[in-house]
């Protein structure tokens, strides 16, 4: 820690990842039966708390439900069925080796570690893949319409990072099938009375009692009132941060609100810096463009990745002949060809447009060609694996994908970094957990494709309605109600921040600045970062939030429907956490997964990791406003997975 | 009216209508230097943002995924839910399709039991309590058996897609005369049927939620079609006749 911005940082390595001794394959099972358990007749007698109603979210509040304890559902959303899982689009991971493949629980394991790059927890990883199969029994049994073969047995895909076929899917629509099946189960609840459901409240705090979280403050939407909910337990499921970037896959109301607050109010914020850049993603079109719409990764599975050999080469794709094209992914690591994990295609991708070789009008774009893939199994084959995903992208271009191959460009996507949790799910704040993306926990520095939606799931229907069964054998049920101080105290923070964003009338927008954060984190802490980068990043991201703190506009009243307001909020924790990101990204001087260090790379342009430093988790602890944040380390062990370079050639 | 950087102008005539209002108007604004890229929605977020530098109150509008699978946006576009064109969404629809200098009207999806929330959002909550009364298949995590056991026929779980693949939105009953739910309604019911998962619930699913859809304050269907030129991802309205057979099976067995 050499740069002057990290030496007076205080760092600690006393973080305990509570996860079991003994052989990996059975930790799961010993921790199941050495959790203490709440008989069933006492389960009623609890109430939780589970903010968001995504894959894990909503899978969480119907499975607690189901074990018969209260729960108090919230979103900001009109109903539980928007949750952005909706979006996701290739598929979901499960080892179950139905198309004997060689597939098995470990390998799933192995490409996990290996596709993160070492900087995943071993521990939670295994349970992870041993859950898979587990998931797509329970969706199969809700009614999930995945594909299937001839035969009417389930049909399975290849994703990145994996040289197994071995996921599952619902056409283009896999995340809207499984939250569907989720939100059904979640509604069944709902209609027994066990889970009581809350839309469009935006939890602005949390409330600690003695040191525990105890509640929520929120923010009804509809009519702006400020409202205080207790529990027992706050189960966090609120996704993750990318919008951070502006420019995201993300959803427009997709933000880091819930997590930030919760973070300001004791729990550890890990590896902040770890953000997946998704390798195909429909490029930027304008100024005035809102969000970013990504294409599946499953398009990999018969699409090509090229650009022309030559610079500057001004034909259009079709007249490009085929000895004058570069399918640099096949050319460069043959063994995985398009199928490389996310971090190595969409690097790849950047260094062809660096390079100039990039095509379109902005030429920050490669091509993902059909052409072959229609050639060899036909336009309808194509069609009924793709059709969904070429008509939004016609939609979008203008451009007929069957025709002319699309143009793709990497995009954030997804944040392996999140909430620090243990074994158990629950964060640094005794009874408060964090699953789903929410969390940091399963993916280490790089996301394999088709593995957040198992997480989330697993998190939520066969996890945490395990382990918070442990944290509250330990807690008298119901001893706090609203009227408790801290609620108070809370609410009056929550209103406070509400009328000075209301009060300062100034002359810029939070759109205008939130587009000014974003680009600044796109250029020095995107998909390549520089010391010197990220340390003008910081000083750039505390000047304008402090333009923002003095010169923002928010128009209408607190007491009403008001979305300027909203957004405004949400873009007030962008700052912070946007310095976070960058401190995270300096102080971690290595390069692995999706972290890429310029000072640390190979010449071909791969990271170079710093196992002997840097295997750590980096958990930050916000230290009060103005203070610096300080560092908590959980070194990581690979007892059963051998640290080496990942190699995909 | 055509700038010279060749981006585009338009007269908006919007609905707005304050919150706890019965009633709202029609008001007219002017949006200029729009990329025929852009998405409609992208439009109004310039809208929103003149409004904010003006010191205006910005137009309440629904949106999350912009991409047209989460069902949060929609609004009628010159008297059509989503817009002028099949199948998409009013996040997906892009300026391109609006000439320039034209006048583009405004509204929400109008139905009693849609009631208007703020401008153009509205509250379709009447969905979730539709689908609380038996658009599932009751089972616990945990109690699944494996996956494979039970074999769907490719043509029963295709079709079961095509329906289930329903994001919502809720255009079908602004679209229809009599502000119908069947569309909606059916589509979830057919999916359901289509499975042996399904079974079991079968008549209880069917009788539970036509009678929420009806308690709701939906109108009943009279075979329009509006929903089915109107639904954005081509729901067929093939699904209302199968409903209707199933709530006649149904009856008869409950009977």
């Amino acid at each position: 820690m050499n740069a002057p911005a990290l030496r007076e940082i205080d760092v600690q390595d006393d973080l305990e990842s509570r996860v079991p001794d003994g052989p990996i394959q059975t930790k799961w099972e010993r921790h199941r039966f050495d959790m203490k358990l709440v008989n069933p007749a006492n389960k009623r007698k609890y109430t939780i708390i589970v903010v968001g109603t995504g894959l894990a979210g909503g899978s969480a509040a119907a499975s607690l439900g189901e074990l018969g304890y209260n729960v108090l559902n919230f979103c900001i959303h009109d109903s539980p069925r928007r949750a952005h899982s909706v979006a996701a689009q290739g598929g979901i991971n499960a080892a179950k080796n139905y198309t004997n493949d060689g597939d098995s629980v470990w390998r799933l394991f192995y490409d996990t570690i290996k596709g993160g790059d070492f900087r995943a927890r071993e521990g939670n990883v295994h349970r992870l893949a041993e859950l898979s199969v587990s998931i797509i029994d329970q969706c199969v049994a809700q009614g999930v319409p995945f594909a299937r073969d001839y035969g009417g047995l389930l049909a399975n895909r290849s994703f990145g990072g994996a040289q197994v076929s071995r996921t599952f899917y619902a056409r283009g629509q896999t995340g809207q099938q499984l939250l569907l099946g989720a939100y059904g189960s979640l509604m069944r609840q709902v209609n027994s009375g066990r889970v009581k459901m809350f839309p469009r409240r935006e939890m602005l705090d949390l409330v600690l009692v003695d040191g525990h979280a105890r509640g929520i403050v929120c923010r009804n939407l509809v009519d702006g009132r400020i409202e205080s909910y207790a529990a027992d337990a706050v189960v966090v499921a609120t996704g993750g941060y990318s919008t951070a970037y502006f420019l995201s896959t993300n959803a427009v109301n997709s933000n880091a609100t819930a997590i930030w607050r919760c973070h300001k109010r004791g729990a550890y914020f890990a590896n902040p810096c770890f953000m997946q850049i998704h390798p195909t993603c429909i490029p930027q079109q304008g100024e005035g463009q809102s969000k970013l719409t990504l294409m599946s990764e499953s398009l990999r599975n018969d699409g090509r990745i090229w650009v022309p050999k030559k610079a500057g080469d001004a034909r259009s794709a079709q007249e490009i002949p085929e000895d004058d094209r570069d399918y640099f992914l096949e050319r460069i690591y043959p063994a995985f060809g398009n199928l490389v994990p996310r971090d190595v295609a969409s690097r790849a991708a950047k260094r062809m447009c660096d390079e100039g070789l990039g095509v379109g009008s902005t030429k920050r774009a490669v091509y993902l060609d059909f052409a072959d893939a229609i050639g060899r199994l036909g336009e309808n084959t194509v069609r009924e694996r793709y059709g969904n995903l070429f008509d939004m992208y016609h939609e979008i271009t203008a451009e007929n994908p069957y025709r002319t191959p699309m143009q793709i460009y990497p995009a954030p996507h997804y944040t392996m970094g999140g909430l620090w949790v243990d074994y158990n799910l629950m964060s640094t704040i005794p009874g408060l957990h964090v699953i789903g993306e929410a969390n940091f926990s399963d993916h280490g520095a790089n996301r394999l494709g088709a593995s957040a939606l198992m997480q989330g799931l697993a998190d939520g229907y066969f996890i945490l309605p395990y382990t918070i069964g442990n944290y509250l054998a330990g807690v008298a049920p119901g001893k706090v109600s609203t009227d408790h101080p801290a609620f108070g105290e809370a609410e009056g923070a929550t209103r406070g921040r509400v009328a000075k964003l209301l009060s300062m009338k100034g002359k810029r927008t939070a759109r205008e600045l939130h587009w000014q954060l974003g680009r600044v984190l796109w250029d020095h802490c995107g998909m390549e970062r520089s010391g010197p980068g990220l340390l003008s990043t910081i000083e750039k991201i505390r000047e304008l939030r402090a333009e923002f703190w003095s010169n923002v506009r928010v128009e209408g009243s607190g007491e009403d429907l008001n979305q300027a307001l909203e957004y405004a909020g949400r873009v007030a924790d962008y700052f912070e956490l946007g310095e976070l990101i960058a401190l995270d990204a300096l102080a971690r001087d290595e390069s692995c997964g999706c972290h890429l260090r310029v000072e640390h790379q190979s010449p071909e342009g791969e990271p170079i990791r710093d196992d002997e430093d840097f295997a750590y988790v980096a958990a930050w602890e916000w230290k009060g406003e103005g203070s610096r944040h300080a560092l908590h380390r959980e070194r990581l062990a690979f007892d059963n997975v051998h640290l080496a370079v990942r190699n995909y050639k | 009216m055509s700038a010279e950087n060749g981006t585009r102008s338009y007269k908006l005539e919007v609905w707005r209508q304050a919150r706890g209002a019965s009633s709202g108007r029609m008001v007219v604004y002017q949006v200029n230097g729009i990329d025929q890229n852009m998405s409609f929605l992208e439009m109004f977020d310039r809208l929103n943002e003149d409004l904010l530098r003006r010191g205006e109150d910005p137009v309440a509008i629904d949106s999350d995924c912009r991409e047209g699978i989460c069902g949060t946006c929609g609004v009628c576009i010159d008297g059509r839910p989503h817009g002028p064109l099949p199948n998409v969404t009013t996040c997906s629809l892009r300026m391109r399709e609006f000439p320039d200098g034209s006048t583009i009207v405004v509204e929400p999806f109008r139905a009693d039991a849609f009631p208007v929330v703020k401008d153009l959002v509205i509250d379709r909550s009447a969905f979730d309590r539709v689908v609380t009364k038996g658009g599932f298949i009751s089972v616990n995590a945990g109690q699944a058996p494996e996956a494979n056991g039970l074999p769907v026929p490719k043509d029963a779980a295709e079709a079961a897609m095509d329906s289930a693949a329903c994001i919502g939105c809720g255009a079908c009953v602004a679209a229809c005369p009599n502000a119908s739910a069947a569309l909606f309604t059916s589509a979830r019911i057919r999916y359901l049927s289509l499975l042996p998962q399904g079974q079991p619930e079968r008549t209880s699913r069917v009788l539970g939620m036509v009678e929420q859809m009806d308690a709701e304050g939906f109108g009943d269907c009279s075979n329009h079609g509006e929903c089915e030129a109107a639904c954005p991802k081509g729901i067929s309205i093939e699904n209302i006749a199968k409903m209707r057979r199933e709530y006649l099976r149904a009856s008869l067995r409950a009977g």
